[in-house]
C-alpha cells in the first residue's frame, strides 16, 4: 500500500475501493497515491528502458514490471495504470485506463490506477490545463498500451516456438489460434520482463473496430468513493500531529502587513500560534500573497483565531482599484487602434464605404473560479525533504513554487495529488501549496492551510474584465465585408511579469483572430489594459469574452441585414476552407500549442456543428410565446462547439433557460459520455458566467464574498434538456473541457433577445433586464 | 459535555460549543464525506441528516446538538447502496464528485418525505445546493431513477 495510506492512518479500504457488482466491468479501483512502488519508465509516453535502467530497477528490487510510463505490472497479472493528469471532474482517472487498458487487452477487472506524484521527468507535463490531456497524450496512451500488448504477443510466441504474428492477445490472455494454446499474462509477466522492446513495426495501434472501450461509455473509476464520502480530496487527507492553519491575506493585491496585534487570536482556545508570511516581490505569480496565518488545532479554533488577530495593512500599489471607474477606461481604450493580432484586406476602406454599418460595444466582468472545494493545501517539512498533499492541477508547477518560496532544492520536494474539488484553472496557481509547506516549516509539524469560501472569493486569479468594440459593414447583399474587433482587458502576463501595460497580440489567438469567417477585410486589434488584480486563466479563458462579444455581435449583425441568424452565420462561415492564418499576423505558436498544418481553422468543420445542433433544436419551427433561441458557433482549444440556446424571461427578470441542443466535434472523442457531462457543465457554467456572476472591486479589493453575493446557476435555473452531439471522428482530438463555454454565453444572450427584444451587451445579464421587467410591468404581462 | 449519536454511535465533545457540526465531524471524528463549501448555510455541501432532517452542518453549532442523533454520507446506507447512491451510480451524476455527498443526503431525505417528486419538489429541495461542474440535470435523473427504485 503506499505510503499516503500509511501515513494517514486511512484504512486501505477507504482509498482503494473495489466497485460494486455490476453487469459492467466495474472493479477498476483507485489508489490514491504512489509511494513504495517503484516506476523505472521515462519520460512523456513510450520510452525504451535501456539495460542500464533494467538493472536499476532489478537492483531496487522492483517486483512490479514497468516497460512504459504508465504501466505497471505485477507479478500476478495486476496492472497498475499510473495517472499522471489531476482529476477535476473531466474524468481522466477513467479516459486514460480506457485507453491504455483496450490497446494493452487487458482485462478491465484486473486494472486498477494510481495517481502520480509530480515528476515531469517520470510522466511529462502534468500540467493538468488548456483540456490537454487527451489532445496532447491519446498517441502516447495507445502507443504505451500497444507495446505492452506486443510484449506479452511476443513473450508468448517465444515460449511456444511460434512467430510474434500468429498470436493474439485477448483480455489479459495470448492465443495461438493454430495450436488452440492460450496462456494468461499472469503467466507471462516474469518471461515478458525480460524481452527486449518490441521493434517499432509490433507496436500496432488499433483499428476502431477492434476497441473495446476507446469511444465508449464506461463507467467512473472513482464514483463508489465519490458517492460514499470515502474519496480523498484535498483537505480530507489526515497526518498525524497535524494542524489547521487560516491565513489573513493582504486584502489588495501587492498589499503588504504594517503591523499585527495577535493578543486576542492567541486567547482563542486551540489556538497554538500566530506566523507571518513573507509577501511575496510583485507580481508574484504563483508565490503566496503573504499575510498572518493563525495555526490552531483544527480548523474553527483557526478560523475563530484570525477573527481575533488585529492587522493593519499598506494597501500599496492597487489601492485604489475601482472597477466602475475601470470600465470607462477599458471602453475609453478600444476607442482607439490597438495591436493587431490578425489583419485582411482594408478594414479602413470598406468600412468608410459600406452600405451599411454597425458598432457595439460589450462588457465582461471579472469572474471567480468559486470551485466547490475551496483552496487547501497540506504539507510535511522534516529535515532535509518536504511532501505536500493538495488538489492541484499542476503539481509540477507546486513542486517549483514551493522550491522557490522555501528555497529549498526541487529534488527535496515531493507532490501528491488527490481529487480536486473543481478546479477550472484556479487549481494550476499553487499558491496554497507553498503557503503551507511555509507553515509545516515554521512551526514544525504537518499544516494544512484551509482557505475559507471568503479568502477563496477575495484571493483568486480573476477572470480577467473586458471591454470590446466591434464595426462590422454589411454589402448590398447583407454580407459581410468589414470587421474590426478591439479589446481591452488586463492580461495574464501581468501575473508574472513586472510592468505589463496590457495584452500582447498572442492573447487574442485564444478565440478572436482564429474565428472562421469568411470576411474580406478584418482587422481584430487588443487595446492597452493595465492590471490591479491578479489575472488568471478561467476555464476557456479569453475565449469567454471572446466568444461572448464575436457571438453576440454576429447576431446582431444577422438582424441588421434582416437574416435568419442560422442562415446568416453559414454565409459568414463561406465555402468549407481549411486555413492557416499566419499569413495574415496570426502567431505560428498561436494555435492552443498546436500546428497549424494538424489543426488549421476549418470552416467546414465549424459549418457542420451549426448544422447539426440546429437540426436537433428544431431551429425555425415555432416556439411558445415569450421564448425565443439563440446560436452560437466557435472554435477554440482546437475543438468546434455549436450551441442553440432557449431562454424565457420571467415576469420578475428571472432568465429561464429549459432546453440547449450543443453539437461538438473535437476529433476522436475517447469517452462520449464525459465529453457530453463537460459540454453539460460548460453550458451551466457558462450560464453563471453570463447571467449571474461577478466580481468587483472597490478601494482595491474585492467586493462579493460568498455565495450570496457572488450567484451562480442552481438547480432552479438550470435547463431540462442538455441535449449533446457529438460528431463522429477519427480526427486528431481537439480540447473538450473548455470549448463549450465560449459559444454558450453568447447563444444565451441571443435567445433572451429573440425572447425578448431586449439586447445584453453588458454581463452579467441581469441588471440589464431592468429596463424590460419595467416594460413589462406597466403592461402587465411579458 | 454535549452528547450526541453520530451514525450510530454515541459520542460526547466538552470543546467550545459555539464549533460548528460540519468541524466537528471532520476534525474531531475524521468523518470527512462531509464538505466544507461556504460556512454560511448557501451551498449544501455539509448536509447531513438530523434527527432525519436535512441539515447544513456548517452552521449548525454543537450546543445545540445534545441528544441529537446525527447521519453522514458514511452512515446514510451500510453497504453504500441507499437507492440515491444507487442511482447517482447508475446515471453516473458526479463530476469532480466534491458537492455530491450533499446532493445525496439532500435527495434521500427528499425522497424519504417525497417518494414521488416532481420537477418543482426536485428543484425546490434541491436549490440550496452548488454544483460548479453543472450536474443538476444528471442530479434531477438521478433522484428520479431512485424514486423509482424505491418504489
Amino acid at each position: 500500500m503506499s505510503d499516503l495510506l500509511n501515513s494517514t492512518g486511512r484504512t486501505p479500504a477507504a482509498a482503494e475501493t473495489e466497485m460494486p457488482a455490476d453487469p459492467a466491468r466495474r472493479r477498476f479501483v483507485q489508489l490514491l497515491s504512489m509511494g513504495s512502488l517503484v516506476i523505472v519508465a521515462g519520460p512523456a509516453g513510450v520510452r525504451r528502458l535501456d539495460a542500464a535502467e533494467r538493472l536499476t530497477a532489478a537492483l531496487a528490487g522492483a517486483d512490479p514490471w514497468s516497460p512504459v510510463a504508465y504501466v505497471i505490472v505485477q507479478g500476478d497479472g495486476m496492472v497498475t495504470i499510473v495517472c499522471h493528469r489531476s482529476e477535476m471532474g473531466q474524468g481522466i482517472r477513467t479516459t486514460m485506463p480506457m485507453i491504455i487498458a483496450d490497446e494493452m487487452e487487458a482485462d478491465w477487472e484486473k486494472c486498477r490506477v494510481q495517481q502520480a506524484e509530480g515528476n515531469e521527468k517520470k510522466y511529462g507535463s502534468q500540467n493538468t490545463d488548456g483540456s490537454t490531456s487527451i489532445r496532447d497524450f491519446l498517441p502516447k496512451y495507445r502507443e504505451a498500451g500497444a507495446t505492452v500488448r506486443a510484449l506479452f504477443e511476443d513473450a508468448a510466441a517465444k515460449q511456444w516456438g511460434v512467430k510474434p504474428g500468429e498470436v493474439r492477445a485477448r483480455n489479459h490472455t495470448v492465443v495461438h489460434e493454430a495450436s488452440r494454446r492460450v496462456t494468461s499474462y499472469a503467466a507471462l509477466v516474469a518471461s515478458a520482463a525480460t524481452m527486449g522492446m518490441p521493434a517499432r513495426d509490433r507496436i500496432r495501434i488499433k483499428k476502431p473496430a477492434e476497441r473495446r472501450w476507446q469511444g465508449r461509455k464506461m463507467p467512473s473509476i472513482d464514483i463508489v468513493p465519490i458517492t460514499t464520502g470515502t474519496a480523498v480530496f484535498g483537505a480530507d487527507v489526515i497526518l498525524p500531529g497535524m494542524k489547521t492553519a487560516v491565513i489573513a491575506r493582504p486584502p489588495v493585491w501587492g498589499g503588504k502587513v504594517v503591523s499585527v496585534d495577535d493578543s486576542d487570536a492567541l486567547k482563542v482556545p486551540g489556538v497554538e500560534r500566530v506566523v507571518r508570511i513573507p509577501e511575496s516581490k510583485m507580481p508574484g505569480a504563483f508565490l503566496p500573497l503573504g499575510g498572518v496565518a493563525v495555526v490552531a488545532k483544527n480548523t474553527w479554533a483557526a478560523i475563530k483565531g484570525r477573527e481575533a488577530l488585529k492587522v493593519t495593512w499598506d494597501n500599496g500599489p492597487n489601492a485604489t482599484y475601482e472597477s466602475r471607474a475601470y470600465k470607462a477606461q477599458l471602453q475609453a481604450a478600444v476607442k482607439s487602434a490597438g495591436q493587431p493580432g490578425r489583419k485582411l484586406g482594408n478594414v479602413d476602406a470598406a468600412l468608410a464605404s459600406a452600405s451599411r454599418k454597425l458598432t457595439s460595444e460589450y462588457y465582461v466582468p471579472h469572474l471567480s473560479h468559486a470551485q466547490m472545494e475551496p483552496m487547501v493545501g497540506l504539507a510535511r517539512v522534516t529535515s532535509g525533504s518536504v511532501e505536500a498533499w493538495a488538489p492541484t492541477q499542476s503539481p509540477q508547477d507546486a513542486r517549483a513554487t514551493i522550491a522557490e518560496f522555501l528555497k529549498v532544492g526541487v529534488d527535496t520536494v515531493k507532490v501528491n495529488v488527490t481529487l480536486l474539488g473543481g478546479g477550472f484553472g484556479r487549481k494550476s496557481k499553487p499558491d496554497h501549496v507553498a503557503e503551507a509547506a511555509f507553515l509545516s516549516r515554521e512551526v514544525g509539524a504537518p499544516v494544512r492551510v484551509q482557505w475559507t469560501r471568503e479568502d477563496d472569493i477575495q484571493h483568486g486569479y480573476y477572470h480577467t474584465v473586458a471591454a470590446h468594440r466591434l464595426e462590422g459593414a454589411l454589402d448590398a447583399a447583407g454580407k459581410v465585408v468589414a470587421w474590426r474587433h478591439r479589446s481591452a482587458y488586463p492580461s495574464i502576463s501581468a501575473t508574472f511579469e513586472a510592468n505589463v501595460t496590457g495584452p500582447k497580440p498572442d492573447e487574442l489567438t485564444n478565440g478572436a483572430s482564429d474565428i472562421p469567417f469568411a470576411i474580406p477585410n478584418m482587422s481584430i486589434e487588443v487595446c492597452p489594459a493595465v492590471a490591479h488584480a491578479r489575472i488568471g486563466w478561467y476555464r476557456s479563458v479569453n475565449a469567454i469574452h471572446h466568444g461572448f462579444a464575436i457571438g453576440s455581435f454576429v447576431d446582431e449583425l444577422a438582424h441588421a441585414a434582416g437574416k435568419d441568424p442560422l442562415q446568416f452565420l453559414l454565409a459568414l462561415l463561406g465555402p468549407d476552407r481549411k486555413l492557416d492564418p499566419t499569413s495574415e499576423g496570426v502567431p505560428a505558436k498561436g494555435n492552443y500549442g498546436a500546428s497549424w498544418s494538424d489543426h488549421p481553422i476549418d470552416s467546414g468543420r465549424a459549418r457542420r456543428v451549426l448544422q447539426l445542433a440546429a437540426e436537433n433544436a428544431g431551429w425555425g419551427k415555432p416556439l411558445p410565446k415569450g421564448r425565443g433561441r439563440g446560436i452560437a458557433v466557435h472554435r477554440s482549444f482546437l475543438s468546434y462547439v455549436a450551441m442553440v440556446v432557449e431562454a424565457e424571461v420571467l415576469p420578475d427578470g428571472t432568465v429561464m433557460i429549459p432546453r440547449v441542443t450543443a453539437a461538438v466535434d473535437a476529433g476522436f472523442v475517447a469517452n462520449p459520455d464525459r465529453a457530453r457531462a463537460q459540454m453539460e457543465g460548460a453550458l451551466i457554467m457558462a450560464m453563471s458566467n453570463t447571467l449571474y456572476s461577478e466580481i468587483t472591486f472597490a478601494e482595491g479589493h474585492v467586493v462579493q464574498s460568498n455565495y450570496r453575493d457572488y450567484n451562480v446557476t442552481r438547480m432552479r435555473a438550470a435547463p431540462h434538456v442538455v441535449d449533446v452531439h457529438i460528431v463522429e471522428s477519427e480526427g486528431l482530438p481537439g480540447g473538450i473541457g473548455e470549448p463549450g463555454v465560449p459559444p454558450a454565453g453568447a447563444a444565451i444572450a441571443n435567445a433572451i433577445f429573440a425572447a425578448t427584444g431586449v439586447r445584453v451587451r453588458e454581463l452579467p445579464v441581469a441588471k440589464q433586464l431592468d429596463g424590460w421587467k419595467a416594460r413589462t410591468a406597466d403592461s402587465g404581462s411579458p | 459535555m454535549i452528547t450526541l449519536t453520530v451514525n450510530g454511535s454515541r459520542r460526547t465533545f466538552d470543546g467550545d460549543p459555539a464549533m460548528p457540526l460540519l468541524w466537528y465531524l471532520r476534525d474531531e471524528l475524521s468523518l470527512t464525506g462531509t464538505k466544507y463549501g461556504c460556512g454560511v448555510s448557501s451551498c449544501g455541501a455539509c448536509t447531513v441528516h438530523v434527527d432525519g432532517r436535512p441539515v447544513r452542518a456548517c452552521a449548525r453549532a454543537l450546543s445545540t446538538m445534545d441528544g441529537h442523533s446525527v447521519t453522514t454520507i458514511e452512515g446514510l446506507h451500510p453497504k453504500g447502496e441507499h437507492p440515491a447512491q444507487l442511482a447517482w451510480r447508475e446515471i453516473e451524476v458526479p463530476q469532480c464528485g466534491y458537492c455530491q455527498p450533499g446532493q445525496i443526503m439532500e435527495a434521500a431525505a427528499l425522497l424519504k418525505t417525497t417518494p414521488k417528486p416532481t420537477d418543482a419538489e426536485i428543484d425546490t429541495a434541491m436549490n440550496g445546493h452548488i454544483c460548479r461542474c453543472g450536474t443538476y440535470p444528471h442530479i434531477r435523473a438521478a433522484i428520479k431513477a431512485a424514486s423509482e427504485k424505491r418504489s
